[in-house]
């Protein structure tokens, strides 16, 4: 069992003008098995969380705690949430000329193993992967990330998502920018690694369209640096009716 | 047509007689007294640490040579010309004092004949030895490529010495050429060269300069066109360590319609006091209609104390041209990059190896010699087993955990 558990966590972005806080305490619990989407407006923090849960050096928190299965996760560098079972899906993935992406998908599963993957096995799990995502097997050739199209770099995320099996997946914005049938193929994949079992799934999103290819079993609103509502898949049908004006105004 | 027009005509016409109309680049001679010793407050010498030469610039004969290693493909032939005979095959005269008296001091040249059409499989390849920092040596080496011929080049500079060469490629027609010159000297070396390109009709010369080793390496990449449709690829790639100074000048001369170049240079820097210089200089005379020419340098700069100097130049005298642009780019690491391999569970010293590893690889590629690939790349992981592997801070670049940020 794997259990992400986020409490009352603060947190400030550095800026040229000082710490300026984004989160204003924060608290979820991700439990294996759970889907959970967290929505909200631009500006509310959603993905200052994704950040600060994968140790982005952007930012600072200061207060509160985020433990998986009881181990302190904020004690732990960049890489090493990665290795305890934490994966989080970028927005804006980054280019890194060079480094070819079977390059990379290789030493990043060796090192979250702790060992090299067998040769034969690997390649074909490679292959499945990418195909899976409907990436063309050229894809492992060209460097990360580098000159790939929106939908190429999330449907890349997905395929490490599948290939690196971590505990617990945040997925930020993962759906902005698809079309319609890039958003089916990477919610597929989404789906295939949820129902691995003792999956835990954060999926931050702007948007209720995702939700309907992703159900989660719990939605969060998110305004403000902190969460304003908490309810079932319900309550992204009432915020796709309604829009977060309530949250949003009742802090004017 | 104005006053003005008419006196820029005017001027216009009279610069295109001269024999260089660069305002980048001294007028190209073979009297030493064109050349005078440098004071270092020139243009072409206000990087370079002068008096680091070990008193090359002020010419002293000396008969002390590199020792030759070759292999040498079938069909190509090596024997010695006179100076004079090397200046009749047309190769491009001294642009600076090193070039100048390299030639003068030779007391002849190596010929290196490649026959028209031919096409060896294998490198041709003159491994350079230098015994000691305390021989002078001077080099002067003539590569005759006739037309259609196909062919590659590798020149390994190895060991130790004061040396100051020119090295002339006269490539013929339709000809390709591939060189590639490595400098991997002992630390105490001392290298000026000049590779000067005369790129035939129609022609294709890839030119790779690589420096890894010596006190003080300063390598005049030249190329002139014989006739329209000639293409020349520049690449470069060198890695400085404390206390090194490594300096590229690059001259590529669009002296007829319808040419190309294109320039790439990739470095890094680490430890105090590694200097690097990359002068990228392009000249679009008037009489170059049609001409295509980018050029770029990239710099990583890996530690605290070091200095990367890159000046692109672009000189323009005919509005006529398909395309010139430059780049100049000089950073530490990238937080963004090494933050996303880190995100995959990959190590903090094996995310900077990756990075690194792909800032160089982009280039080794495209070097087209295999069996030069597996060495320099070899050559790179020794470079940052220095710091990068050994886990030496380096600075901003570093990565730390959010709550040590936060201490």
């Amino acid at each position: 069992m794997s259990t992400l558990e986020i409490t009352d966590l603060h947190v400030s972005v550095n800026t040229e003008d000082g710490p300026k806080p984004i989160l204003n305490g924060v608290t979820l619990t991700i439990k294996d098995g759970e889907t959970h989407a967290i929505m909200g407006p631009n500006g509310s923090g959603k993905s200052t969380l994704a950040y600060s849960i994968a140790g982005h050096p952007k930012y600072t928190v200061t207060g509160g705690t985020v433990t998986l299965d009881g181990e302190d996760v904020l004690a732990m560098s960049v890489d090493e949430r990665a290795r305890a079972g934490l994966f989080l899906a970028m927005q804006y993935p980054v280019e890194v000329p060079g480094v070819s992406v079977s390059n990379f998908l290789r030493t990043a599963k060796t090192a979250i193993d702790g060992e090299s993957p067998k040769l034969r096995t690997w390649v074909k799990d490679v292959n499945n992967a990418l195909q899976a995502l409907d990436l063309d097997p050229t894809f492992a050739s060209r460097s990360v990330n580098e000159g790939f199209s929106g939908g190429e770099k999330k449907r890349h995320e997905i395929a490490q998502l599948e290939l690196l099996d971590p505990k617990v997946a945040v997925l930020d914005e993962t759906d902005s920018g698809l079309d319609i049938d890039a958003l089916k193929i990477v919610s597929e994949g989404v789906n295939r690694f949820a129902s691995k079992g003792n999956k835990g799934v954060l999926l931050i999103t702007h948007y209720t369209r995702v939700l309907r290819y992703i159900k989660p079993d719990f939605v969060h609103v998110f305004v403000a640096g902190r969460i304003a509502e908490q309810g079932g898949a319900e309550l992204a049908d009432q915020l796709e009716a309604e829009g977060y004006d309530k949250y949003t105004s009742a802090l004017r | 047509m104005t006053v003005t027009d008419v006196a820029r005509e005017s001027v216009a016409s009279a610069l295109e007689q001269a024999p260089v109309v660069s305002h980048l680049n001294p007028l190209p001679s073979y009297d030493l007294a064109d050349h005078p010793v440098p004071t270092g407050r020139e243009e072409v010498w206000r990087f370079t640490p002068i008096k680091r030469l070990r008193g090359i610039l002020d010419g002293e004969p000396s008969d002390a040579r590199l020792e030759w290693d070759t292999s040498v493909p079938e069909g190509i032939e090596i024997s010695t010309i006179t100076a004079e005979q090397a200046r009749e095959l047309g190769e491009l005269p001294p642009n600076e004092r090193p070039a100048a008296l390299a030639v003068a001091r030779s007391g002849g040249a190596a010929l290196i004949d490649v026959p028209a059409e031919l096409a060896p499989g294998e490198p041709l390849v003159i491994r350079l030895t230098g015994a000691s920092v305390d021989d002078l040596v001077w080099g002067h080496l003539v590569f005759r490529i006739g037309n259609h011929a196909d062919v590659t080049i590798v020149l390994l500079h190895s060991g130790s010495a004061r040396y100051c060469a020119t090295t002339s490629f006269l490539v013929g027609d339709g000809a390709r050429v591939n060189v590639v010159s490595l400098q991997d000297w002992a630390d105490d070396a001392v290298h000026l060269g000049r590779d000067a390109i005369r790129v035939g009709r129609d022609a294709s010369v890839k030119h790779t300069s690589v420096s890894f080793g010596g006190d003080v390496v300063r390598m005049h990449a030249n190329v002139e066109y014989a006739a329209p449709g000639g293409e020349a690829e520049l690449l470069g790639l060198y890695f400085a360590d404390a206390g090194q100074h490594l300096e590229h000048r690059l001259f590529a001369d669009h002296n007829q319609p319808r040419t190309k170049s294109n320039v790439a240079y990739k470095g890094a820097l680490q430890g105090q006091g590694a200097h690097t210089v990359w002068i990228g200089n392009v000249l679009i005379r008037k009489v170059a209609e049609g001409i295509e020419t980018y050029e770029e340098n990239r710099n990583l700069v890996l530690t605290d104390g070091c200095q990367a100097d890159s000046v692109p130049n672009l000189e323009i005298e005919t509005g006529e041209i398909a395309g010139a642009g430059h780049a100049s780019a000089t950073a530490r690491l990238d937080d963004e990059q090494l933050f996303y391999l880190r995100s995959r569970g990959v190590s903090d010293v094996e995310a900077r190896r990756l990075v690194l590893h792909g800032f160089f690889n982009d280039l080794i590629r495209k070097v087209g010699v295999p069996s030069l690939e597996g060495r320099l790349t070899q050559t790179v992981e020794v470079e940052l087993a220095k710091t990068v592997l050994a886990g030496v801070p380096l600075g901003a670049s570093l990565i730390l955990p959010v709550e040590e940020v936060a201490d």
